[in-house]
């Protein structure tokens, strides 16, 4: 099968998806629920679009096919934002209860944050991308260990409130934050658009792709930059949900066989539509909110997170 | 023409290249051997701007190769190093296109396939363009990577240790296509060797290197005499004519 009528397949499936969710058992609810449903999905479908597009090209500057952006700690500085936010000045604060004056707040800590990361570790020159991983993890286990420490301290009904931001979650999503970041990230894209083609040289490796006139340590900063403003919309939005990017990527790769990004990322972002639509359709109507998607999606990720390292394991 | 000026590279307080200064000689193969350790894959890195220099400066051309474009420099210059790990799986004729990535941005028009094909032909991988990489022989593997280097049509070539891990008959292959690369195409090759046979027999000059200094520099034949060698490798290396090649029969000296 060609991979062009593959990428039509999973369109398909995915307007499919998206299709079945917003009109199943409507109802003839067109004015309250439709619009309800349709930035629910808005929401889902940004996230699969960031979390897919950060994790593949993240994972090929990497070279690591089992890694995930939230190793730079992101996720856990999100984390531990909130959770200072809610101990000190309580979870009825405007900044915890009004969700735009949140959102930026944390989008914008988390990019200063990375820019800064980067800046301290670029200045030198030379680094190779391994250290800013290593001081990535090192960072996000203290930013996780304070977390713990404060969410210890705090009041249990506080803790409620805590606990409810650590799962990535659909059923808030704002609509007026969905606009504000569908218009980031589409200009972030935009932009992006002609570093696309350095990518597929880029996972031929460092000195390949230097000698085939990649200017390879501007393009690894600028990709690293629109990672970490990809990974901060999505967390801001939804919740951490990094681990997620490890399925679709992984399973782009193994649907695809390529070294095409522009193919890569796309059938990534198509299989996270399919995955967070269809996923939260039978969370609400199968499990009836029993559970929450990003359980469902940290266990089914968990498993194939093991299946993958045993599979790199024979392979070396 | 390459000019390397003053050229130092440190790691820590240790210097691995140390002051050297080298032109390299149009439309001829260059080759650099030496014994381990003595710099020669840090020099070539540096000249092809896989590592920065502490220290002096590379001109090719003479313009200066840190201030050159990336795109200009993968014109005019194109390095293969010894390992070629790579993430992704990929057929010959997919690799060899990647040669053309300089000039097309990974769009070929019919002038890079036509490239890409004669290339492939030239390394005899036309039957085998499909397989896969990972599925090849070193030798073959090795023919491959040179197709591309050959599809990026650079003046200078630069390899660093081509024969490694190869049989006789695939060294031999090689450095016989190098030869041509140099005679009828009018490429410059540098080459790092390990086996100073090979580069006895196929260069056309040799620089010596030991301890991150050039310590010999000049046409083959001046640099392949027991003298020269035993400044080189602290060994007596006899030398023996056979068929006007100059070998050195060290397999038991002192």
């Amino acid at each position: 099968m060609r991979n062009s009528v593959k990428l039509a397949i999973l369109a398909l499936i995915a307007a499919g998806a998206c299709a079945i969710y917003l009109f199943h058992d409507l109802n003839g609810s067109y004015g309250y629920a439709l619009p309800k449903r349709t930035i629910k999905v808005l929401g889902m479908v940004l996230t699969g679009v960031t979390i897919a597009y950060a994790t593949v090209v993240f994972q090929t500057i990497t070279h690591n096919k089992i890694l995930t952006p939230s190793i730079m700690g992101l996720d856990s500085l999100y984390m531990l934002l909130q959770t200072l936010i809610i101990f000190f000045l309580g979870s009825g604060h405007m900044i915890i209860v009004n969700k735009q004056v949140n959102f930026l707040l944390s989008v914008v800590i988390m990019i200063v944050f990375a820019l800064l990361l980067y800046k301290f570790l670029f200045k030198k020159g030379g680094q190779p991308i391994y250290f800013l991983l290593l001081v990535g993890i090192i960072v996000g286990t203290f930013f996780s260990s304070i977390s713990t420490f404060f969410q210890v301290l705090i009041d249990p009904n506080e803790f409620q409130i805590v606990q409810d931001k650590m799962f990535a979650s659909f059923n808030n999503i704002n609509s007026d934050l969905v606009w504000l970041a569908i218009a980031l990230v589409s200009l972030v894209m935009i932009y992006a658009w002609r570093f696309l083609k350095y990518l597929d040289v880029l996972s031929l490796g460092r000195d390949t792709a230097i000698n085939l006139g990649v200017p390879y340590d501007s393009i690894v900063k600028k990709m690293l930059v629109i990672v970490a403003i990809f990974i901060s919309i999505s967390t801001g939005l939804v919740g951490p949900i990094t681990f997620f990017g490890l399925i679709v990527a992984n399973l782009s790769y193994q649907f695809f066989k390529t070294y095409k990004h522009t193919i890569l990322i796309t059938g990534a972002i198509l299989m996270s539509v399919i995955a967070l639509v269809g996923g939260q359709w039978v969370v609400e109507r199968v499990f009836t909110f029993s559970t929450t998607l990003s359980v469902i999606i940290n266990f089914i990720g968990g498993v194939y997170f093991i299946y993958l390292l045993l599979k790199e394991r024979k392979a070396a | 023409m390459i000019q390397v000026r003053a050229l130092s590279k440190l790691y820590g307080k240790k210097s691995v290249v140390e002051d050297v200064t080298v032109d390299i000689q149009p439309r001829k193969i260059t080759s650099f051997i030496g014994p381990n350790g003595a710099g020669k894959s840090t020099l070539l890195s540096m000249v092809s701007r896989l590592l920065d220099s502490d220290t002096g400066e590379v001109l090719i051309d003479q313009s200066d190769v840190k201030k050159m474009k990336s795109n200009e420099f993968a014109k005019k210059v194109s390095i293969l190093k010894q390992s070629n790990y790579m993430n992704v799986r990929l057929t010959i004729r997919e690799l060899v296109s990647f040669g053309r990535f300089p000039y097309s941005k990974g769009r070929l028009t019919e002038e890079d396939e036509r490239i890409v094909d004669q290339s492939l032909e030239y390394m005899h991988l036309t039957d085998m363009q499909n397989s896969f990489l990972d599925e090849l022989s070193g030798g073959q593997r090795q023919r491959a990577f040179i197709a591309m280097v050959i599809a990026q049509d650079t003046e200078y070539i630069l390899l660093d240790e081509p024969l490694n891990n190869l049989d006789m008959k695939h060294s031999v292959q090689i450095m016989k296509i190098l030869r041509r690369l140099v005679d009828e195409l009018g490429k410059t090759v540098v080459i790092v060797l390990h086996d100073i046979n090979f580069a006895s027999v196929y260069s056309d000059r040799i620089v010596a290197m030991k301890d991150g200094k050039v310590v010999k520099d000049g046409p083959t034949e001046e640099i392949i005499e027991s003298s020269a060698l035993k400044e080189i490798y602290d060994m007596d290396i006899p030398i023996q004519k056979m068929d006007g090649c100059r070998i050195c029969v060290y397999f038991s000296s002192n």
